[in-house]
């Protein structure tokens, strides 16, 4: 059974009609990158995933738990999917350790210790364990992003989204950033990752979406998608992504 | 390079009237001017020694000490505190109450903020001063503390309601993702992610309501409490009208300067730290 299921999806923001009928799925242990123009849909997607948007139309079962459903425990449900947006959205007011436990502490009632145990390993993992007494204002970004990695694995999910993660980071930042999620990758994380990171997509990624306006146009292995496309769409676009100083403006 | 006949650089422009800068000057002497004359005709016309003996009769000065000046001005600090406590919790609620989804609660906040918030602290204290007359046996408890406290606090939360509900507002919309998205329900963000990082961003106009609080609980000489309940304003006019002075009420009036200046100086403090932090 497919980890994630998105059947007929629908979301529009007031008269626009951002998502147009998106099926798909993520199986378990799968990397699944989406790319595509901006304003096609691909973060309103991500965040319909844990109903961070409520989609007008359609269903997205996670393990089998319909999340559109009125009755569904949604905040049970989001436990065991993580997320990472583009600002970091890290805890201000509480240290690298604080933001890694507050939710295992409130939430999972996990004890001081055992969260704590768990907050250190993960800020580890990401390669942190210098800086767990540090508060987000005294981190870089790229630290700050994995710092909210680790914030989300401390949750032990079974599932990460990540939200164009390194779009907000210094160029020299990136790389730590998709160092660790290429590590997470390689541990068999189950990863759905909105990105404009063709080279970390063709690396990592096990099947590359491409969107334009609202549905999804193409999807496929990397080394076929980005190496070659079948719709023009999706030529335009990679030829503009890959080569941006080649192409002659459109308007 | 272009030697053309109409380059101009020989001819002067010629304006009239001063300039700018001697405009500025001749009227900053004209200023000074002034200041000296005003200051000149009141240290001649003034009769210093009696304005001295009426305002700062140092024999006053020592008998309000010995009268109980700091019984009253910890009087002050505690009518303000509690009340000041009653203000932030009630406040807290009020704010929340006109952010929740369910409507009447909305309008029930904006309906006492509105009221509160119009109405002349005074009228609420006339108002607490006849309750015991309008419902025969009625009492408040801890008297007097809890009829002080309960009408300043209930003017007071008016106001930091609208403090508390901005900053909650002011409060980046993706902290309250962040939390949801680990699966935190909505109450538990509000209160373990928005909440204390919207009283950070508050601290500064807080203060500044405590600063007012201080001063307002000068009304409770309205309410008409025991002499031994006497705050600063009280004490300081008894005093007056007794030694028929008005050194009491300037003694007193400098203990609200060594309550509010500090805190004052304390908001411009925060406020400089929350600049730096953006």
């Amino acid at each position: 059974m497919a980890l994630v299921e998105i059947k007929n999806l629908h979301k529009s923001f007031g008269s626009n009609h951002v998502l147009r009928g998106i099926d798909f799925t993520v199986e378990q242990r799968e990397v699944v990158c989406v790319i595509g123009p901006s304003g096609s849909g691909k973060s309103t997607l991500l965040r319909c995933v844990n109903l961070l948007e409520k989609p007008q139309q359609g269903q997205v079962i996670v393990r089998g738990e319909d999340l559109t459903d009125p009755d569904c425990h949604l905040d049970a449900a989001r436990q065991q999917i993580g997320m990472v947006f583009q600002q970091f959205n890290l805890f201000p007011h509480l240290s690298a350790l604080g933001n890694c436990t507050v939710a295992q502490r409130t939430v999972l009632k996990r004890s001081q210790e055992e969260a704590n145990r768990i907050a250190r390993a993960n800020l580890e993992r990401v390669g942190l364990s210098d800086k767990i007494d540090a508060y987000p204002a005294q981190l870089s970004g790229g630290q700050q992003q994995r710092v909210a990695i680790a914030r989300a694995l401390s949750m032990d999910p079974a599932l990460m989204l990540f939200d164009e993660p390194t779009s907000a980071l210094d160029p020299e930042l990136v790389g730590d950033v998709l160092t660790v999620m290429r590590k997470l990758a390689l541990d068999g994380m189950t990863m759905l990752v909105v990105t404009h990171e063709m080279a970390f997509a063709r690396e990592v990624a096990d099947r590359v979406v491409f969107m334009d306006g609202g549905v999804i146009v193409e999807q496929g292995p990397p080394a076929e998608l980005i190496g070659d496309p079948k719709e023009e769409r999706t030529r335009t676009f990679l030829r503009r992504v890959l080569d941006p100083t080649h192409v002659e403006p459109t308007s | 390079m272009s030697t053309s006949p109409q380059s101009t650089t020989e001819t002067t422009v010629e304006r009239k009237g001063l300039s700018p800068r001697r405009r500025a000057q001749r009227s900053r002497w004209i200023q000074y001017a002034i200041l000296v004359v005003v200051v000149l005709v009141a240290v001649f016309t003034a009769d210093w020694g009696q304005i001295g003996s009426v305002f700062f009769k140092p024999e006053f000065i020592k008998s309000a000490f010995e009268a109980g000046l700091l019984t009253a001005l910890v009087k002050t600090l505690e009518y303000t505190a509690g009340a000041f406590v009653i203000g932030l919790v009630g406040g807290t609620i009020l704010a929340l109450m006109k952010l929740s989804p369910v409507g009447p609660y909305r309008w029930l906040a904006t309906a006492y903020i509105e009221f509160f918030r119009g109405l002349p602290a005074i009228v609420v204290f006339i108002a607490f001063s006849l309750l015991p007359l309008a419902f025969e046996g009625m009492t408040i408890p801890w008297d007097p503390y809890g009829v002080v406290w309960l009408a300043l606090g209930i003017v007071a939360s008016a106001y930091m309601a609208e403090v508390i509900r901005a900053g909650i507002q002011a409060v980046p919309k993706g902290q309250v993702e962040a939390a949801r998205s680990l699966g935190m329900p909505a109450g538990l963000a509000m209160r373990k992610i928005v909440l204390p990082q919207a009283f950070r961003i508050v601290l500064p106009p807080l203060t500044n309501d405590l600063i007012l609080l201080v001063k307002d609980s000068s009304l409770v000489f309205i309410i008409g409490v025991a002499a031994n309940g006497y705050e600063l304003t009280g004490f300081g006019r008894d005093l007056a009208n007794t030694d028929a002075n008005l050194t009491p009420l300037v003694v007193a009036g400098f203990c609200y300067l060594v309550i509010t200046l500090p805190l004052g100086l304390l908001v411009r403090r925060l406020e400089a730290k929350t600049a730096r932090t953006r």
